[in-house]
């Protein structure tokens, strides 16, 4: 079931690939408690983050960036923060594999400062120790109805469509859930997939069902 | 120097005064008298600093020293002269020493303030005890600290020198120029009395400790750190200050030294909180063959007013973040923790700015005008041709078909910058939806055409 997979554990670190990673990352950070979130990077990344954009899903004021210098010291940063406990959330970008002692130290951080820490890692660079592993995809909005919901005029507000795999869990199974990510209720839905909406060929009868309770 | 709109002298030297030339003088007449003049501008400020270091070095013979105008400094020596041998020797090694410095000084010693001031300026010397009243007779009125307009007038009165205005009626001098020049005289005579007021010393943020024998230890180091770090938290605390920067020096047997220099993410001051800070720097120490001297120093305070504890709570957690800060600053650098900050621009990527936490607070009011992507990298040349966006395109060794295209939004270059990313001119933005999933923020350069790809969206 979803629920028992997503508000990720507490007090563990976990770990997302894939192209949606960043998406994935925000929305952990609005369901993380209140209190400051901390991202920390390395200082040569060329990408950045864009505050504007966070704020479809949390405030960037809770936000505290550290850019590290280089892998190693992002990692330290990581551990300090994640043992300290001040700060909700630590979103970690990971540039390279880490080895088992260093997923196991942050593991221990984690545990022991009950701060949930989030890994983006490229893909296939995941270390054994991470409670969980999310691949995230970003999916094109088809289903019927996409256009209405549309304002004339404007930008669609909810293209927020993602496919979430869950392709490692420690603690339960594994799973994969379409879910779309409401800009203007802070709220994350999962969506059935196409086939199974209603209106199309292949849907249930009885009208609209929600997918996890469908599918649980 | 330049003062009411009209360049006078400020001051000068012997030989200038010797021509003629006198202070306030105007740079025109005094080039007249002297057509040989040599100027420099005047530095008031520098010359202030250099009185405050005179004031320091004076208070090797007396401990209330003060300031007197802006090249005079007054020292009270009750009680003082006799530790260098009486008031002649204290007068003698004052000149002496500040002759080796090079400084030429005019010194006047006698039993009231005013007194010495006339004596200083117009007589130099010293006048016994009791003698004020002989030794001042004879100089001008000028030396009373007066008005220049009550000199003038008691020039033209006749009343010339000190001893004539002693002598002279008090009440018809009074009516005539007011309580002031009368009041200066008894100070000068020392029937009225007037106080030197040394001015206050800078609070010093710095203790130390010696000790008896040498240490090496991580743990009593740490204790010493502790028992400095009291003593430093309680001068903070009287000065309703935070150290914001502190520097620890750990002197060894050798005569060596080793710093710990700590950088605090916040003006602290509580002793508890700043020591656990200073951990990693302590591990980092080598002791050799041991300490001998502990020195710290808050080398930069900022004002930290005492604060109402126990309402709220939420104190608590900013104080915790902090410490965290601050840990993560000694690791990286305080100016690698950053908070965005929302900047007055529509250039999607000068809309924002990150600024040290340390040293602002977070941004709020955050609006975007449209949505906008959550990654922001350098544009990326795609192939593509038109005002439309094209159907398909290759990004990232990827081959992309476009689904849905929201746009354009036309952003128009900062004129008044010159940012050779905008080199190409405006730019219209569309948010491309593609098959494959990935949304993408592409522009699109109708006055140098091409097509670019800028951001990425949730």
């Amino acid at each position: 079931m979803f629920q028992n997979a997503f508000p990720l554990h507490p007090a563990r670190v976990h770990e997302v690939c894939g192209p949606g990673a960043t998406a994935f990352a925000a929305v952990t950070c609005a369901r993380a408690r209140a209190g400051a979130l901390i991202w920390i990077r390395e200082a040569w990344q060329p990408d950045r983050l864009n505050p504007l954009g966070l704020v479809d899903f949390f405030d960037p004021a809770r936000l505290v960036l550290a850019n590290a210098a280089s892998a190693v010291d992002a990692l330290a940063v990581a551990e300090e923060a994640l043992r300290d406990g001040a700060v909700a959330l630590a979103v970690i970008e990971i540039t390279r594999p880490l080895d088992l002692r260093e997923g196991r130290r942050m593991q221990l951080a984690a545990r022991a400062g009950g701060t949930t820490g989030l890994c983006l890692i490229p893909e296939g660079m995941g270390s054994n120790a991470a409670e969980s592993r999310w691949r995230v995809t970003p999916l094109l909005d088809q289903g019927p109805g996409r256009e209405a919901r549309t304002m004339p005029g404007t930008t669609p507000g909810d293209s927020t469509l993602m496919h979430w795999a869950l392709i490692k869990n420690k603690s339960g199974t594994t799973g994969a859930w379409d879910v779309r990510w409401n800009r203007k209720t802070y709220r994350l839905d999962v969506v059935s997939p196409v086939a199974q909406r209603p209106g199309s060929a292949g849907a249930p009868a009885g009208g609209p069902l929600r997918a996890d309770l469908a599918r649980s | 120097m330049l003062e009411a709109n009209s360049e006078r002298l400020y001051c000068l030297n012997r030989a200038a005064e010797a021509a003629g030339l006198s202070r306030g003088m105007s740079l025109a007449d005094a080039r007249a008298f002297c057509p040989g003049l040599m100027t420099d501008p005047a530095r008031p400020d520098r010359d202030a600093a250099f009185l405050a270091v005179l004031r320091r070095w004076a208070m090797r013979y007396c401990p209330w020293v003060a300031t007197d105008g802006r090249d005079g400094l007054m020292l009270d020596i009750s009680g003082a002269a006799h530790l260098l041998g009486g008031e002649e020797e204290m007068l003698s090694d004052m000149q002496h020493r500040a002759a080796r410095a090079g400084l030429s000084l005019q010194v006047g010693l006698a039993d009231t303030r005013g007194a010495a001031w006339a004596l200083a300026h117009h007589a130099p010397g010293r006048a016994a005890p009791g003698q004020t009243a002989a030794a001042l007779a004879p100089l001008p009125v000028a030396a009373l600290r007066l008005e220049a307009a009550d000199i003038t007038g008691l020039e033209r009165l006749g009343l010339r020198h000190v001893g004539d205005l002693e002598t002279t009626a008090r009440a018809p001098l009074a009516r005539r120029f007011g309580p002031g020049p009368l009041a200066r005289l008894d100070q000068a005579m020392g029937r009225q009395g007037e106080a030197v007021s040394p001015g206050a010393e800078p609070p010093h943020y710095a203790t130390r400790l010696t000790l008896p024998d040498p240490i090496g230890l991580l743990e009593d180091v740490t204790e010493g750190t502790r028992r400095l770090l009291s003593r430093l938290c309680e001068t903070l605390q009287q000065h309703e200050t935070g150290a914001r920067r502190l520097c620890l020096t750990l002197r060894r047997v050798d005569r060596d030294s080793r710093q710990v220099e700590l950088r605090l993410a916040a003006p602290m001051r509580d002793a508890a909180r700043i020591l656990p800070l200073f951990q990693r720097g302590l591990e980092g120490i080598d002791a050799g063959f041991g300490i001998d001297q502990m020195r710290l120093e808050a080398t930069q305070v900022e004002p930290l007013p005492a604060q109402q504890l126990g309402v709220r709570s939420e104190g608590g957690g900013n104080a915790r973040l902090e410490d965290l800060l601050t840990r993560i600053g000694t690791r990286i650098g305080l100016e690698n923790v950053l908070h965005f900050q929302p900047a007055d621009s529509h250039i999607p990527t000068r809309a924002f700015r990150t600024l040290p936490a340390a040293w602002s607070a977070p941004g709020q009011g955050w609006v975007p005008p449209r949505p906008r992507p959550l990654r922001l990298f350098s544009p990326e040349p795609i192939a593509g041709q038109g005002a439309r966006p094209p159907e398909r395109f290759r990004w990232r060794r990827m081959a992309l078909v476009t689904a849905r295209a929201t746009g354009p939004e036309r952003i128009a270059p900062e004129w008044w910058f010159d940012d050779p990313d905008w080199r190409r001119g405006l730019r219209d933005y569309w948010l491309v939806e593609t098959r494959q999933g990935r949304r993408l923020w592409l522009f699109h350069t109708p006055q140098d055409p091409g097509w670019f790809v800028e951001g990425e969206f949730a």
